[in-house]
């Protein structure tokens, strides 16, 4: 399959993912986008390194430990922001973000 | 004894700084002998000073201290000249200095533990001062001095500060002076650029080496001139000569001293210093001439009607400077210190005398309110009919030997001078003998009560009384006229100081009958308007009549306070007042608080940024992600 399929894709997946953060007030939704936004830039990492790697750069699989990488750092951040979001909603019973407005002042 | 003459300033230096320093913890005993001792010991030690100087053949010297400022070729050193001219002032000084220390004492007495020891503090610090000013080798130092005598001035005028008027006097006497010390500090600018030096012995040699008609004589007039200004604000002549009659708002003793006696003499001094300056400027010595004259007609007029003990005085005092500096005018440099010498005496004297009287009196200043202290207090009465008789210049006295030195130069200068300064010695003795009469002759004019005070002054305060008046007597013995086929002493002793311009100065010298003529003239004119005085005011009684025509001008100083209220203090105040509205205000204020106001309203829109909405936030950013995209798209 050409590479601009996994681009448009790649590319899809981040505006959902933007519009999700942006839009929604639920803060496990914004989360999962925040996941989407990831996954998304993971996808065109490995489009690009498969792309490389059949052109017969040597040097393309370097792409495929940056995906290892944010998935590693992506598991740490759920386990931190889901525990933020276990304790938001044992304060507040809510998980809407702007409820959280109150530490502004 | 010449290497130790750093002594003689840093006593009353140490003086002050006891006094100063310890004025919560010192009795009155211990500070009155602190501050009397350091100067009667400065006193010892100049004494000892002038023994040696006045050896004939002894050459002026400089004790070098310490190097000051050392700025590339200009090397200005610390160092003292002693000489014939700075061993006579330091006598001066320190002699009438002591007297009225111990004086100071007893007239002081009243006031609180703290302000006794401030008011000696301040006399040691200003003795200092006077010090330093006659002992500097160089124009720099002098006017070291010259800005501290200015400033001690300035703090006992306002000795009794929670006085608002004493406190403008000070002010007064303090802005004048600074005019003046303007001029001066020009004038030893102009020396830089033109010596490259200010020591005097350079300064000197060089200006003679350039001899009378040489392609600087006009910045040599220059210099002369703007130190001249300098003197003319310290020793208080005509333009400048207003704030040395307010100035009597300081302590009786502070007048005498200060006023009277020392600092004012500091411009005759410096002048007299610079001899060779002036003699190759004629044409600023003539203006010396002219000033000192106008100045001495002047004050002796005002005095004439003055009523207020002091003021009689003071304006006497400016009327005697003028005296001094037209004798510098016309060259007689000798004539002029010496006159500064004779004055000091019996001008100090008088001051202390009026301040005995003042003190009986209980305050009072106004002569008009006194009379008959003749009986109440004995030794006052004669000291001051003493320095009566010395001021107005009977002979044998020594007021007559200096006046009618400076008068017989006079008469060899310019005829009309001549009769001027006569007529000006005419009214100084219808005037000091005018005070005599309405203060200590008739009845007693005061209230009940203060007849009942009057009292004679303790012996603190007679004993220098006593002492000047016999040096009033007998001060002018040093300087007798060589008519009466002695050596004029002084002019001998004065000589290597003035030796430089004497090549430039053309010798001719009067006839002995004309001399005598001049003397006998002026002695008979002076007794008879003695007795004119005598006459009208021996049995003075205060009418309550108000001047009239002449007279009330005379009363009211000519105007002149007047006049430079409306020529040069409104002005000065209406154009403070425009620029403190009309810049200050309208212009610097508002750009200052402009800048101030737009920086917090900009900071206020700003501010609306940071709305604490997380999407907001988030919102900007994937904003201003897609301008640069497009930005980088589009370059």
């Amino acid at each position: 399959m050409p590479v601009q399929y996994y681009i448009f894709l790649s590319i899809a997946l981040f505006c959902i993912g933007i519009m999700g953060v942006l839009m929604r007030r639920n803060a496990i939704i914004i989360f999962m986008c925040i996941e989407l936004l990831l996954n998304a830039v993971n996808l065109l990492l490995v489009a690009f390194s498969k792309m490389w790697a059949d052109a017969g750069r040597i040097d393309a699989a370097a792409a495929q430990i940056f995906v290892f990488f944010i998935m590693v750092v992506a598991a740490a951040e759920v386990a931190v922001g889901l525990a933020i979001i276990v304790m938001v909603y044992r304060n507040t019973h809510s998980v809407d973000i702007n409820i959280l407005n109150r530490l502004k002042n | 004894m010449i290497n130790l003459v750093w002594l003689v300033p840093v006593l009353p230096l140490l003086g002050f700084l006891i006094n100063g320093l310890g004025r919560r913890y010192l009795s009155k005993s211990q500070v009155g002998v602190v501050g009397s001792g350091v100067i009667l010991a400065a006193f010892v030690i100049s004494v000892m000073i002038f023994l040696e100087v006045r050896q004939p053949g002894f050459s002026g010297q400089v004790v070098t201290l310490f190097d000051f400022i050392n700025v590339g070729r200009l090397q200005i050193p610390f160092a003292f000249q002693v000489d014939q001219l700075s061993a006579l002032f330091l006598l001066i000084i320190t002699g009438v200095g002591s007297l009225i220390h111990i004086y100071s004492t007893s007239y002081m007495h009243d006031e609180s533990n703290e302000g006794f020891a401030r008011y000696f503090a301040y006399l040691n610090l200003f003795v200092f001062s006077m010090l330093l000013l006659v002992l500097g080798a160089n124009y720099v130092l002098m006017f070291i001095g010259w800005e501290g005598v200015g400033l001690c001035s300035y703090l006992l005028i306002g000795f009794w500060f929670k006085n608002a008027s004493y406190n403008k006097a000070a002010k007064k006497a303090f802005v004048m002076n600074r005019i003046g010390d303007l001029g001066f500090l020009l004038g030893i600018f102009g020396m830089i650029a033109m010596f490259s030096s200010v020591t005097f012995s350079e300064v000197f040699s060089k200006t003679a080496a350039l001899g009378a008609h040489s392609n600087y004589s006009s910045q040599i007039a220059i210099i002369a001139m703007l130190l001249f200004i300098g003197a003319m604000g310290k020793s208080a002549q005509i333009p400048l000569y207003t704030w040395l009659p307010d100035a009597m708002a300081g302590p009786t003793p502070v007048s005498a001293l200060i006023h009277a006696a020392t600092m004012v003499t500091a411009g005759i001094y410096m002048v007299a210093r610079s001899n060779v300056l002036y003699t190759l400027a004629p044409q600023i010595q003539t203006v010396v001439a002219v000033i000192g004259l106008a100045t001495a007609l002047l004050a002796a007029s005002i005095a004439l009607v003055q009523n207020d003990i002091k003021k009689v005085l003071a304006y006497s005092t400016v009327s005697q400077l003028g005296y001094m500096f037209l004798a510098l005018g016309v060259g007689a440099y000798t004539a002029a210190v010496f006159h500064v010498m004779t004055h000091a005496f019996f001008k100090a004297l008088l001051f202390l005398g009026s301040g005995s009287v003042i003190h009986a009196m209980g305050g009072e200043q106004d002569i008009r309110k006194m009379g008959g202290l003749k009986k109440f207090m004995p030794t006052t009465n004669w000291t001051f009919l003493v320095g009566c008789l010395a001021i107005a210049g009977i002979p044998g006295l020594s007021g007559f030997f200096s006046k009618d030195e400076i008068l017989a130069h006079t008469f060899e200068h310019n005829k009309i001078m001549y009769v001027l300064a006569l007529a000006g010695a005419l009214m100084t003795a219808f005037y000091m003998f005018r005070l005599y009469y309405i203060t200590f002759t008739g009845s007693f004019r005061g209230t009940h009560e203060q007849e009942h005070h009057l009292h004679e002054s303790p012996v603190a305060i007679t004993l220098p009384l006593v002492i000047l008046a016999i040096l009033s007597i007998v001060g002018g013995y040093i300087g007798l006229p060589e008519v009466f086929g002695v050596k004029h002493w002084l002019a001998e002793y004065l000589s290597p100081i003035f030796a430089p311009s004497a090549p430039f100065i053309e010798a001719h010298h009067l006839e002995h009958s004309m001399e005598w003529l001049l003397m006998g003239l002026s002695s008979v004119l002076v007794i008879i308007f003695i007795f004119i005085a005598r006459s009208k005011y021996v049995k003075y009684a205060d009418t309550g009549r108000e001047n009239t025509g002449l007279a009330k001008v005379l009363e009211n100083k000519w105007y002149v306070d007047e006049l430079y209220d409306a020529v040069i203090v409104k002005p000065l105040g209406m154009l403070s007042r425009f620029f403190q509205d009309a810049l200050e205000k309208a212009g610097i204020d508002r750009l200052v608080n402009g800048v101030g106001r737009s920086i917090t309203w900009g900071s206020q829109q700003a501010r609306r940024l940071q709305n604490g909405q997380v999407g907001f936030y988030v919102f900007a950013m994937v904003i201003g992600i897609i301008v640069l995209f497009v930005i980088g798209l589009l370059l």
